[in-house]
């Protein structure tokens, strides 16, 4: 009996090919839709915090003014290198320390140029940035006290000025400084705020401060605390140190701010997965959507269907019998959409992780639930109809206008 | 599966109404579709059932064949008491015993006409292909023979309506009813229906009833039943054919 329910509902599919195509393209897009854009945001997640994890959660970082961002008031004062020499004298536990200035500027070698960051920091800024030299040698201390015309170069940099040739001994200009490249970087790829990390070139701080910005002042201070100290106990030691050095009284606010590393990089996961619930929620609209297409559908051909099962009524067939095969119907036009959803989305899923540069996180659970969901919908929405219609005497189904 | 049992004797009639009545909607709204119908149709007849619109023929076919329930009254069909059967039960017995052929054919749409006959068996719960033999068979009967795999929408009203009786008889029903048979087809196609199922009443001895207002269409019966007004009018064996 079973068996032929199942031959019965597999028949209706086949008869009314448009509706159940429709009706498949329906949860096929829902379904599609929901677990990639889960996916590839589970998979930007993955990401950010695989970069948390080597970038180390041991950073802080210290900048003029009362907080970090565009409402940075003009006029701080600003640190100059004794106050990185202080931090690394004074404060305990702390790993390096380095004093940072920097700004974009126009690279030239040759008939070649590019724009990019120029920074100023002593050998403490690669220890800092946990970043190797891949070829040449770090600054000497002569250079660094001296302020010689030397410059370590990024990956990015070499390519865009060099297009891969040998560069080490070769002089590159900024602005009016001419200098000569003795170290390559160790390349790092894009940050988590998103920006190339090898897109740089580092000169020694009294180079940068005399030929570059003309003043003896630092930008930022970068500081790398010892592994298992709590960065908590370092940051309030620099405050206090801070404030002594800049006679702040107490009441007075600071001017300037220690910024843990771990804090931005928390609210940049934040964002990632604010972003995602809202690709999942759009995701879920379209899941939605396709499930009242298929509402749609059903009710079109409601009529249809109602004359339809007046006659197999009349004809013998048992109200148990037409709904069984409605929901067979339904079951299997869902299950099938669903299932071609699934295949669709993992295919988009490892493409346009590919295309992002993002892993590609098998998240079972949002597969789980969307083709639930589909398969909830299409049967909701194939069975329900059927069901008012079979309850009616025959000859008032055969009747339906 | 619950089957029924009947107690049935040779002389016992097939179809029996006592006082049957039914009324559409309630109150002042409501409509007196019977007023109190007894009728008696024996094995092997061949019954017209006349009348104007709204006399009542079609409400009392609809309940002679256990589509729709009287409002009172008793029927008993082989001496089971319909009325004391339960819904399902009454689907049994549309399964097992009764044949339908309607005014509007009621085929299935994009369904070939085997497909369309098998359907009964398939609710009968007959092997594949035994049902595909009888569906043949009963296609066969109806001269449809290479027809088979054609739907609906590629056949005459005509054809339709042999596919139609095609799978009224392919479970070889106790009682064929129809409802107008030949309501949407041209004279010539309506002899040929009805030379039909007049060769089913006489070769294979199905019991039919027939509901029509057309004289000469009821003319092929063996008798007529005449309604008026929810009543039965007249009743009497069909002289001319007879």
């Amino acid at each position: 009996m079973l068996w032929n329910t199942i031959l019965l509902a597999l028949r209706d599919i086949r008869r009314n090919v448009m509706r159940s195509v429709l009706t498949i393209l329906g949860i096929v897009i829902g379904v599609a839709a929901v677990i990639t854009m889960v996916t590839i945001g589970g998979g930007a997640t993955v990401q950010v915090t695989q970069q948390i994890a080597s970038m180390g959660s041991n950073l802080l970082m210290v900048s003029p003014g009362k907080r970090l961002g565009p409402g940075q008031s003009t006029g701080d004062i600003p640190f100059k290198q004794a106050d990185a020499e202080a931090i690394a004298r004074d404060i305990s536990s702390v790993a390096a320390v380095a004093p940072v200035s920097s700004q974009s500027i126009k690279a030239i070698f040759g008939n070649q140029n590019w724009s990019t960051q120029v920074t100023g920091s002593d050998n403490q800024y690669f220890r800092v940035t946990n970043r190797s030299i891949k070829s040449g040698r770090q600054f000497s201390d002569s250079e660094l006290r001296s302020g010689a015309a030397v410059c370590i170069v990024g990956e990015t940099v070499l390519k865009k000025l060099f297009g891969g040739q040998e560069a080490m001994g070769e002089k590159i200009r900024l602005q009016k400084l001419s200098c000569e490249v003795i170290g390559l970087m160790e390349a790092k790829g894009q940050s988590t705020m998103g920006t190339d990390q090898d897109d740089i070139v580092v000169i020694p701080l009294c180079t940068y401060q005399r030929r570059i910005a003309g003043n003896q002042d630092v930008g930022f201070i970068q500081i790398s605390v010892q592994g298992g100290v709590a960065t908590e106990k370092v940051q309030q030691d620099i405050e206090r140190l801070l404030r002594e050095r800049r006679h702040l009284s107490p009441s007075d606010d600071d001017n300037f701010n220690v910024m843990d590393m771990k804090e931005i990089i928390k609210m940049l996961t934040g964002t990632t997965q604010l972003l995602t619930a809202l690709l999942s929620a759009v995701a879920a609209v379209s899941l939605l959507v396709g499930g009242i297409g298929i509402m749609n559908i059903m009710l079109v051909s409601v009529t249809e269907r109602t004359r339809e099962i007046g006659v197999r009524l009349a004809i013998g067939a048992l109200e148990s019998e037409v709904l069984m095969q409605f929901l067979v119907e339904a079951v299997v036009l869902s299950s099938f959409g669903g299932l071609i959803g699934i295949v669709l989305a993992l295919a988009a899923s490892v493409w346009l992780a590919e295309i992002l540069h993002v892993p590609f996180v098998f998240n079972a659970g949002i597969v789980l639930i969307a083709f639930l969901f589909a398969a909830v919908v299409g049967v909701i929405f194939g069975y329900f109809p059927a069901l008012k219609a079979a309850r009616l005497d025959p000859i008032e189904a055969l009747r339906h206008e | 599966m619950t089957m029924i049992a009947f107690s049935q004797t040779d002389n016992q009639p097939i179809i029996e109404l006592q006082g049957v009545t039914k009324v559409y909607g309630t109150g002042q709204a409501a409509m007196h579709a019977l007023r109190g119908v007894d009728l008696r149709i024996d094995q092997g007849e061949f019954v017209a059932m006349m009348g104007p619109s709204g006399s009542g023929k079609s409400t009392c076919m609809n309940i002679l064949g256990c589509l729709d329930t009287p409002t009172a009254g008793a029927y008993k069909f082989k001496g089971i008491e319909v009325e004391k059967l339960t819904r399902n039960q009454r689907t049994r017995l549309r399964r097992f015993y009764l044949g339908f052929v309607f005014q509007g054919y009621n085929l299935l749409n994009r369904t070939s006409a085997l497909e369309n006959v098998e359907l009964p068996l398939i609710y009968r719960g007959a092997p594949a292909h035994e049902r595909r033999a009888h569906a043949f068979q009963a296609l066969e009967t109806v001269g449809l023979k290479g027809w088979e795999s054609h739907t609906p929408g590629e056949l005459s009203g005509g054809q339709q309506q042999r596919v139609a009786i095609a799978r009224a008889i392919v479970t070889e029903p106790a009682v064929l009813f129809a409802d107008e048979p030949t309501g949407n087809l041209d004279t010539a196609r309506s002899r040929e229906i009805m030379d039909l199922l007049i060769g089913l009443n006489r070769d294979q001895g199905v019991t039919i009833v027939m509901v029509t207002h057309e004289q000469h269409m009821a003319a092929y019966a063996k008798r007529i039943v005449r309604f008026l007004d929810g009543l039965v009018e007249s009743d009497e064996p069909n002289g001319r054919k007879a």
